[in-house]
């Protein structure tokens, strides 16, 4: 058994409101010091097998077909 | 025309789209469940507005993923006539039809409210009954129609005459405060490069009757009755 983490962000370039929304409220709480938020998700996969490269390219296949969108997502994978 | 209305599980607009088809084409349109395989023989495949399997991971991402969405993709690239509205067009953009994406409205909120658009193609099976850069009323419903393209697909969309309509106001007027969610150029739905292919967030489907509010809508599907049957 491995264990994946995949983290799925929006592009640089795409505008991220909710990210915005979160630095607004922390501003709220006085936190000045946060200049800028981007937010995005985090998924943990428990996969059969214990071949390093055979995980990372099926978790790579994964975030291409199904879990980031990459018209507006990027992906990084963590094998742990 | 025949037509088919396909559900997922959490699509909320799909009777609406079957009582829009049928008061047009005077048929009854055959409602296709997704976990089907098989799509039955028809001249427009519509996928309707809702939240299907609950806008998990994405808008549209597992619906894009789902049993009837392999046939229908084929059946699009052989040039089947496919309107997808609201979480159709997400689904659309999700499997690859359409290019570009819906993100979260930029005001992070829900929007439900009337709104006008510009109709930019007037050229197509789906919008010869309106004249080019007619405003018509129609309504939209969403908290994830902010349409998004990299500037090199956008600048392809526009050169190619994909846009299909803009959000304007009630003069036909491209203004910011009538763009609801934040879209790039203020795009309301697309089409594919052959055009056989429409996704768009407002529904048509919902003023396709003077009872309810207007038939402007109503007009999309009298375009495709003429030019599918």
């Amino acid at each position: 058994m491995m264990k994946a983490r995949v983290f799925v962000t929006l592009k640089p370039a795409v505008l991220d409101p909710q990210g915005k929304a979160i630095q607004n409220a922390l501003n709220g709480l006085g936190f000045d010091e946060a200049q800028s938020v981007r937010q995005g998700k985090v998924i943990d996969i428990e996969l059969s097998g214990d071949d390093n490269s055979a995980v990372q390219s099926s978790v790579t296949e994964m975030c291409e077909k199904l879990l980031a969108n990459t018209v507006i997502e990027d992906y990084r994978i963590e094998i742990l | 025309m025949k037509s088919a209305v396909i559900v997922f599980p959490g699509s909320n607009c799909d009777r609406d789209m079957q009582v829009a088809l049928r008061e047009v084409t005077g048929k009854e349109p055959q409602m296709v469940w997704h976990g089907d395989s098989q799509m039955p023989n028809v001249d427009l495949i519509a996928i309707p507005g809702g939240f299907s399997y609950g806008d998990y991971l994405r808008c549209g991402a597992m619906a894009a993923n789902s049993p009837i969405m392999k046939e229908i993709v084929k059946q699009a690239n052989e040039g089947v006539a496919v309107l997808g509205v609201c979480n159709g067009f997400q689904v659309l953009t999700e499997c690859g039809l359409l290019p570009g994406a819906l993100m979260r409205n930029a005001s992070l909120r829900f929007v439900c409210k009337d709104v006008h658009l510009t109709v930019e193609n007037n050229t197509t099976a789906f919008t010869s009954n309106y004249q080019q850069n007619e405003p018509i009323l129609v309504s939209v419903a969403h908290g994830d129609g902010n349409f998004f393209a990299e500037p090199e697909t956008l600048n392809k969309i526009e050169g190619d005459g994909q846009v299909a309509f803009r959000y304007c106001n009630a003069d036909g007027e491209l203004v910011a405060r009538a763009n609801p969610n934040g879209s790039v150029n203020a795009i309301a739905g697309i089409f594919n490069e052959q055009r056989n292919v429409l996704g768009m967030m407002p529904h048509p489907e919902r003023h396709s009757d003077k009872a309810i509010g207007g038939t402007d809508g109503g007009r999309l599907f009298e375009s495709l009755m003429g030019a599918l049957s």
